[in-house]
């Protein structure tokens, strides 16, 4: 399947494999941001550094800078080169990344926030949960950006399976968390925005699971999104 | 937000073959209504094979474009849809190319009314040297489709609107046909075909010589035209291919590697040598 891989930069043009090449390497750039932000978010919940979490806040612009960059690359190479078959599914799959990525940056800049209201206040009630999430998460980030940087259709795959899983500790968090409402009202508050916390972690998997769906279009010229309504890819 | 991919979503799907041409065409060779069919047809130049096998049906009222490298036999596998290698005499074909489920082969085929049936524009504007009428007019006159004058007229009149050629050459019809600009006289031999009220018209790059708006205006006719008429397009311009047609095959080394709806050969295409080829990594 690696074949792929090397077949994108064989074209006759050199300067359309030059084009292709810092497509794919600015996207890999840019999920390198989201996942130095939700490292950033990790090592904050382990050692309370709140200077941690500024980082999270200029990461974010850095993503932004990456998405307006990247959206001019896919415009460009669709004008200048047309690209068919599979420069073009790379070329759409990177647009949808993007996409993906930059939410990724948002839900993790809302992470930071509410981290910093949450945890600083000397209280790490939610913080084991928000840990387990936030690794989980980062897994998955990590493994769908080597799914798609290495045309990897198993490790894709395995990224569907992992989504269940931050599902069930995601369920599990919510459960812990509420049982906290519970027996202290006064918590209420702030365990609420621990919940948002969650939420937000919970999306950041959800976009990379997308991330993969956009790897086995890569990789196979199907559309693996909503099975049900989706039965033929070519209809 | 669940996505649930079983194997068997993914292992359905065609994996890109190796660069070896294939024995057997990729993808649908049949269809469910045919104009034309072949099955197993060769070409032979003397000793050299131009075309080694192959099997396709031309769908009615359909585009279907033909692509491939130069000398893939694209263009000979064209030609032998209306006999025209019939004039090269070293040429030998074989196999079976049927057109409503008559063989053209057959020794009792009248070439001549074949070729009304099975009309051709090539890649040069090739207007006869006379006047723009008598362009039109010449094919209806020899197979005898005008019982009077006033009939004649109204074939020309009306294959030249077919081929969105009448309002601007409706005042000057005496004109030499070689008179008119590149564009408007590759329209003037589409209109020529139609004339003849053929059931397929046969495409040799007809848009090569022309710029962006003959082009354009050309490919336009030949949306208007898929209505009433089988067309069959060699082109090697794959936007052209892509914008245009229903159908695509992919021609390499005299063999049909692959055909299948246009959108799926430009996306997702089964062999690994059309998507090399369309994508510009060979020559």
């Amino acid at each position: 399947m690696n074949d792929l891989n090397d077949d994108f930069f064989r074209h006759i043009s050199s300067e359309f494999n030059e084009e292709l090449e810092a497509l794919r390497r600015s996207i890999l750039e840019m999920g390198g941001l989201v996942e130095e932000q939700l490292r950033a978010a990790l090592q904050f919940y382990s050692t309370q550094d709140s200077s941690l979490l500024s980082k999270t806040d200029e990461i974010e612009k850095k993503i932004n800078a990456a998405e307006i960059d990247l959206d001019e690359q896919v415009e460009t190479l669709i004008v200048r080169r047309q690209p068919i078959a599979s420069d073009l599914r790379l070329v759409l799959a990177v647009s949808k990344i993007v996409r993906d990525l930059e939410r990724m940056g948002d839900e993790l800049e809302k992470v930071g926030s509410l981290s910093l209201e949450c945890f600083m206040s000397g209280s790490d009630v939610g913080v084991t949960e928000i840990q387990q999430i936030a690794e989980q998460v980062a897994k998955m980030l990590s493994e769908s950006l080597n799914a798609f940087a290495r045309l990897d259709l198993d490790l894709a795959r395995e990224i569907f399976q992992r989504e269940r899983e931050v599902d069930k500790v995601y369920q599990s968090a919510l459960r812990a968390l509420a049982t906290f409402m519970i027996e202290d009202p006064r918590n209420i508050g702030r365990i609420l925005n621990i919940v948002w916390i969650a939420r937000s972690l919970e999306r950041v998997g959800d976009h990379a699971t997308n991330i993969a769906e956009y790897v086995i279009y890569l990789v196979q010229g199907v559309d693996v999104r909503h099975p049900a309504v989706n039965q033929n890819s070519f209809d | 937000m669940e996505t649930i991919v079983s194997d068997s979503m993914v292992q359905n799907t065609n994996q890109v073959e190796g660069r070896a041409v294939p024995e057997k065409t990729l993808g649908e060779i049949q269809v469910d209504n045919p104009r034309m069919s072949a099955r197993n047809v060769n070409v032979f130049y003397g000793e050299k094979q131009a075309i080694d096998n192959i099997s396709l049906d031309i769908g009615m009222s359909q585009v279907i474009s033909f692509i491939g490298p130069s000398g893939c036999g694209k263009s000979t596998f064209l030609r032998c849809l209306n006999r025209m290698n019939d004039t090269i005499d070293i040429c030998k074909v074989d196999g079976e190319i049927k057109i409503d489920h008559q063989n053209i082969y057959d020794p009792a085929i009248d070439v001549v009314s074949l070729r009304a049936r099975v009309g051709m524009v090539f890649q040069k504007p090739n207007p006869f040297p006379k006047s723009i009428f008598d362009n039109i007019a010449y094919g209806p006159r020899i197979h005898g489709l005008a019982a009077s004058k006033v009939e004649l007229d109204q074939i020309v009149e009306s294959s030249l609107q077919r081929a969105g050629l009448w309002e601007e050459v409706k005042d000057r019809l005496d004109q030499p046909g070689t008179g008119l600009s590149g564009g408007q006289q590759q329209r003037l031999c589409i209109a020529r075909a139609i004339a003849v009220s053929p059931e397929v018209i046969l495409m040799d790059e007809p848009c090569s010589a022309l710029d962006p708006i003959a082009t354009a205006k050309v490919e336009e006719l030949i949306h208007e035209l898929r209505e009433q008429y089988t067309i069959v397009i060699v082109t090697h311009s794959m936007q052209q291919a892509a914008r245009i047609s229903d159908r695509t095959a992919y021609f390499h080394l005299g063999k049909l590697v692959e055909v299948g709806d246009t959108k799926q050969v430009f996306t997702n295409p089964r062999h690994e040598l059309t998507q090399d080829y369309i994508t510009g990594r060979f020559g």
